[in-house]
């Protein structure tokens, strides 16, 4: 007789997830009781005997570290599992294992227990779910014993709906929009209108819902192409602007770098430093997804941005990651309603880049930590992805004949209206009811995919990834100069029952479309069930210019894929132009030991080592230039530098992004972020002519003036760098509307927050400087030139002063790319022990990270500015630190005209500044890092 | 004399078989990388190589604990070609969730559970080796071995790790820093053949000096993971 069984798994020893409960309950503030314990519950359904279980248990329980019970458990306890369709991985191999064991189960379900001691009271039990335990926007829980639906209910599947948009006025378009979420304005649900009427006909609800998709923010950049009006402080327009995305394309096109193979085109930039290896880059975000549903909206961003890059027939390489969130320690009454607190938040979005990231073997190589309290109710989560390929060639296709194939994950009902999602601003309920758009990823179903996709470029015509608006995007932006014919019966589905525009619509994970021309479908076919890999023959590429959607034979979407790609109205908006402090303000009365031990422990200096343990960086064995390093490995490096032991150059990665510079400065901001992530490259020997840049803007909504007037101004600032560095933008993402609406009406946007990503060819690699300092006597070098940069300093920050109260944010260095190429010749020389930029906290706390990392002190005699605290704290762009040894010195000056001697290194643990300021290596450790020190 | 044959098994999420079978190439094998279900179809690729090495990674995504099911799809297809493999002389290694699989199908003792700190961690180890292990990986190895971690699931435990420590099957241990908490820092274990080995960090990511973290402090050459392979090679030469 079929009926449910569970199997109920404790470990003999002490859990580590009840320990990691306890610590992050700690942390909250929340009563956890001693003796709270996890266990796993394993649930299947199958007509099964006493033998059978026994076969199960054995096969699925260490005797030697676990324990196990097929009865229904008592006592107090919460189980947690999850909602119908989200992925649950242990149920699936939990079928693939009985399969393989010959047992007939039907169906399975995990969860977990959390058992508690009897004598606890009911609101700790409930505060404890709400804050940590569960998730409801992806799982359920129940008091006692869970008993989850082990299969999905099946509802009946009803046909595409026409939905009458025609002779609708503004307030009703303006109503359709809301009511379905579109997130389309009444322009252009207008043009959309007339469309239809001209062909005498009402949409269907796939029509309706693909054109959201093509043309919401997320995917149409509908604020980058749009023009602008620039208005001055009293409303007057003082300006035209093309779109920023032609300002971003231009300058690109201006710099004409002859490595750029592909800028703004496809799924990633591509660009070829060695001659025959292609390295294709990409950054993306995943911000609100990570807001509901940390874990899983930061492993599927991980997924997706691996996918653009397997989008451009490239192998994944390498993984980057740029973090946003609120303050640690804020308060729990201080969390908004619909919110979860930010340490929350940052465990499951580190969690969830870990999982990806580890699982699917890739190193998560370069990144950085910002929290601010803006951040609290909308982190941003931005992921990034390098790729190689050797002899790469742009794919021509598709073309007419060739079929539309779906490769990858099963469809279901998760990730709908992703992107509609993501146009839109957050409020308090966006938890309950975005729930369908956030999904959990499955890493192996997309190492997979790579498996069976690397190698096949030849079989395919045209690829793409299935990100946001699904097969809607990934089929309709194939089919943009051809046409396509595909029938949505076809799919492969996790669970029966959904309705046309949901398969569509779904953006389930792990998914690629490949245009493939007939005659290589079998040699593809065999490739794939190699590596386990499901592929589906959906339909063809036909050269009639439209868009048809079948659903049982019947055509539920009939476009014209020139009306989907060019039919959308474009924006025109209105900004101001920030008008930032420009004056350069010295800071008086700050103690140098008492202000840099304060920087170090900043949360956004202090050491990443406890995130950057939890990540995989040395798969590959090619990661040679680690995100953490020094003697005792826990000092920041510049920039990642990857080269494969059989490399003859390396790939460097650096980082640049910093909010509160763009609070107090956007523009400056801008300049001040490229020069960043040049400056990390440099730093670890990249070829200052020989670098790409990616662009993500992450701000609140465009529509506000002054929003927009910060992201002209920033997108000014970046491409002024870009071009003073000859660095071209090869490809970028915007993430707008990240704000929050909270319970009291206002509305909260982020700082305005630009990462700039610089992907770096490093030519020899034989000399590769670290921050780490080598050698007692060698002396100390400072090259640029410090100005009064206080202006969203984090000396303001620890100080406690609001950064835009008054000074400058650091204005562009117009001798930063000469001297950068100055010092990569000294490099190349071996003139260069070490090296490490200055950026946050600027010279001191460099220069303590370098003592930290070489576990050697300094002595100095200057700071390269006449006002010690500016010396010490200023921001200033395009600066480094070098150890050179003395008899090198005389040819570093000679190469580098601006370049201060400061000092030497000792041997003495200590740093002495000018003036006898002294501050113990060890207390260097212990802010740095929280700990006391291990070795010196 | 011609290159010993060496197969990388490998199955759904593994992910270091390239660097392992770079490892292996750099140690003078001829190494290939082999899916267990190619190796179902056909063993020949197993019986004509001396040694194999299940390769790290996150075999079926670690559902259900590491290694189990990657152990239960080796059984199945592969479980009388590996033992004979292994009696007729075959080496065979498995690294890291090779580990794990190689314990859960029983070719090793113990078992591996989750970190005693409860998460993940990537760093660097220094391994010590036991000098009067039978294992032949290790034979002769003197200076410690360096090589990064990156596992979940790697605390090694067993009932009676002193007897196996007398009887010689103790081949690594942690030195210093003990990162998962195994029995006795306990980082791999052979068995009594001393044919088989287990362990947990990846000796294939230290096989060129460059990959060393402190390189220019240290002498990376002495402590190069490539040495297990290169053991191996020679072993297999004869």
């Amino acid at each position: 007789m079929v009926q449910d069984y569970r199997l109920t798994i404790r470990s003999t020893s002490p859990d580590p997830r009840a320990e990691a409960i306890h610590r992050t309950a700690g942390h909250l503030g929340l009563i956890c009781p001693v003796g709270l314990a996890v266990a796993d519950v394993l649930h299947l359904r199958g007509d099964l005997t006493n033998e059978h279980l026994e076969i199960l248990a054995n096969a699925l329980v260490d005797s030697r570290t676990q324990t196990s019970s097929w009865a229904i458990p008592e006592g107090t306890a919460v189980e947690v599992c999850a909602l119908p369709g989200v992925t649950d991985a242990a149920a699936a191999a939990l079928l693939h294992l009985s399969a393989v064991l010959d047992i007939p189960v039907s169906a399975a379900a995990s969860g977990r227990r959390y058992e508690f001691p009897a004598d606890t009271g009911p609101d700790v039990v409930a505060t404890l779910i709400h804050r940590l335990l569960s998730n409801p926007v992806v799982e359920t829980w129940s008091y006692g014993t869970a008993q989850p639906s082990l299969e999905i209910e099946t509802l009946p599947v009803s046909p595409a709906t026409t939905i009458d948009i025609t002779n609708l006025d503004a307030d009703e378009l303006e109503a359709l929009s809301r009511e379905r979420g579109l997130a389309l304005d009444v322009e252009e649900l207008q043009v959309i209108a007339a469309h239809f009427a001209e062909l005498g006909r009402e949409p269907t609800d796939v029509e309706l819902e693909t054109l959201a998709q093509t043309w919401s923010e997320h995917c149409a950049h509908k604020t980058f192409r749009a023009t602008i009006d620039l208005l001055d402080g009293n409303g007057l327009v003082v300006d035209h602007r093309e779109p920023l995305l032609d300002t971003l394309r231009r300058c690109t096109e201006d710099i004409a770098a002859p490595f750029v193979r592909s800028a703004f085109d496809g799924n990633a930039g591509v660009v070829e430093f060695d001659q025959g290896i292609t390295i294709a880059l990409k950054a993306e975000t995943h911000n609100h997804p990570s807001a509901i549903e940390p874990f899983g909206g930061a492993n599927t961003g991980v997924g997706g941005v691996i996918r653009d890059v397997l989008g451009m027939a490239h192998r994944p390489t390498a993984i980057t990651d740029i973090l946003c969130f609120g303050p640690d320690d804020l308060p729990l009454d201080q969390v908004p309603d619909g919110a979860l607190h930010p340490s929350r938040i940052a465990d499951g979005v580190i969690d969830g880049v870990a999982d990806y990231g580890n699982k699917i073997g890739l190193p998560t190589v370069a990144g950085a930590v910002v929290r601010h309290p803006a951040y609290t109710t909308n982190p941003l989560v931005f992921a990034g992805c390098i790729g190689t390929s050797r002899n790469w060639q742009q794919q021509r296709g598709p073309h007419p004949g060739d079929r539309t194939v779906l490769l990858g994950g099963r469809t279901g009902r998760d990730g709908i209206r992703g992107a509609t999602f993501s146009s839109l601003t957050m409020d308090a309920t966006t938890g309950s009811v975005a729930g369908a758009s956030v999904q959990i990823g499955n890493p192996i179903t997309e190492k997979l995919l790579i498996d069976a996709l690397i190698g096949a470029e030849h079989l395919y015509s045209a690829i793409t990834d299935c990100g946001a608006g699904g097969l809607s995007s990934a089929v309709g932006e194939m089919a943009e100069d051809v046409g396509a014919d595909v029938e949505l019966d076809r799919v492969p589905l996790k669970y029966a029952g959904l309705e046309a525009w949901e398969i569509w619509l779904s953006e389930a994970q792990e998914r690629m479309v490949v245009a493939v021309p007939a005659e290589s479908m079998t040699e593809l076919e065999q490739r794939c069930r190699r590596h386990g890999v499901e592929m589906t023959d959906i339909g063809h590429f036909t050269g009639d210019g439209r868009l048809i959607v079948r659903h049982g034979g019947t055509p539920v979407v009939d476009i014209s894929t020139r009306f989907l790609h060019d039919g959308r109205p474009r924006r025109h908006l209105m900004a101001t132009v920030p008008n930032p402090n420009r004056v350069d303000t010295e800071r008086a009365g700050v103690d140098p030991s008492v202000a840099l031990l304060a920087l170090l422990a900043h949360p956004n200096l202090n050491s990443r080592e406890p995130i950057l343990r939890r990540y995989d960086h040395e798969i590959g064995g090619a990661t040679l230039g680690r995100p953490i390093i020094g003697i005792e490995r826990d000092a920041p490096a510049d920039a990642a530098l990857l080269a494969a032991p059989a490399d003859s150059t390396g790939i460097a990665i650096g980082i640049g992004v910093n909010p509160l510079h763009g609070l107090a400065d956007p523009e400056r901001m801008g300049w001040s972020v490229v020069d960043e992530a040049i400056r990390n490259v440099v730093a670890v020997g990249a070829d200052p002519d020989r670098i790409a840049l990616l662009d993500n803007f992450s701000f609140g909504d465009p529509r506000r003036l002054a929003t927009l007037g910060d992201l002209v101004a920033a997108v000014d600032g970046c491409t002024q760098a870009a071009r003073s560095f000859s660095a071209p933008f090869v490809s970028g993402k915007d993430s707008l509307n990240n704000e929050y609406t909270g319970p009291d009406g206002h509305r909260h946007a982020v700082p305005p927050t630009l990462v700039i990503t610089a992907v770096a060819h490093v030519p020899d690699l034989t000399h590769r400087p670290t921050p780490t300092l080598q050698a007692p006597d060698n002396l100390i070098v400072l090259t640029g030139t410090t100005g009064i940069h206080f202006g969203g300093s984090h000396l303001d920050e620890v100080l406690g002063q609001p950064s835009d109260a008054h000074g400058s944010v650091p204005a562009p260095d117009a001798n930063a790319p000469a001297r950068y190429r100055a010092l990569h010749a000294c490099i190349r020389a071996g003139l260069v022990q070490a090296c490490h930029d200055l950026a946050e906290g600027g010279l001191a706390v460099a220069l303590a990270e370098m003592c930290i990392a070489g576990r050697l002190g300094v002595s100095l005699s200057a700071l390269g500015h006449d006002d010690a605290i500016t010396g010490l704290f200023s921001e200033s762009c395009g600066r480094h630190l070098i150890e050179v040894s003395s008899e090198h010195l005389a040819q570093v000056r000679a190469l580098i005209p601006e370049s201060t001697v400061l000092g030497r290194v000792t041997a003495e643990p200590v740093m002495q500044l000018p003036g006898g300021t002294q501050i113990e290596l060890a207390a260097l450790v212990t802010a740095h890092t929280g700990r006391g020190v291990q070795s010196v | 004399m011609s290159a010993p044959k060496a197969v990388v098994i490998a199955g759904p999420g593994t992910n270091r078989d390239p660097d392992t079978a770079y490892a292996l190439e750099r140690a003078g094998a001829d190494a290939s990388i082999r899916l267990i279900s190619d190796l179902a179809d056909d063993p020949s690729a197993l019986r004509s190589a001396s040694i194999a090495v299940v390769a790290g990674g996150f075999s079926h995504g670690d559902a259900l604990g590491a290694g189990r099911l990657l152990a239960l799809d080796l059984e199945t297809a592969l479980s009388d070609h590996l033992g004979a493999f292994v009696d007729n002389g075959g080496l065979l290694l498995g690294i890291c969730n090779g580990f794990q699989v190689l314990t859960r199908a029983g070719l090793l003792p113990g078992s591996l559970t989750h970190n005693e700190a409860g998460r993940f961690v990537c760093d660097w180890v220094e391994l010590d080796v036991v000098p009067d292990s039978v294992c032949i990986w290790t034979e002769g190895i003197n200076g410690p071995i360096h090589s990064p971690i990156a596992h979940g699931e790697g605390r090694w435990v067993h009932d009676d790790p002193t007897t196996l420590a007398a009887n010689g099957h103790i081949a690594l241990r942690y030195l210093g820093t003990n990162p998962n908490g195994s029995v006795d820092g306990v980082a791999g274990v052979c068995d009594t053949t001393g044919r088989v080995l287990g362990l947990m960090p990846h000796p294939e990511n230290h096989v060129v000096s460059r990959q060393h973290p402190k390189a220019g402090r240290v002498d990376p050459d002495a402590h190069l993971g490539l040495h297990l392979f290169r053991n191996a090679v020679e072993r297999s030469r004869g």
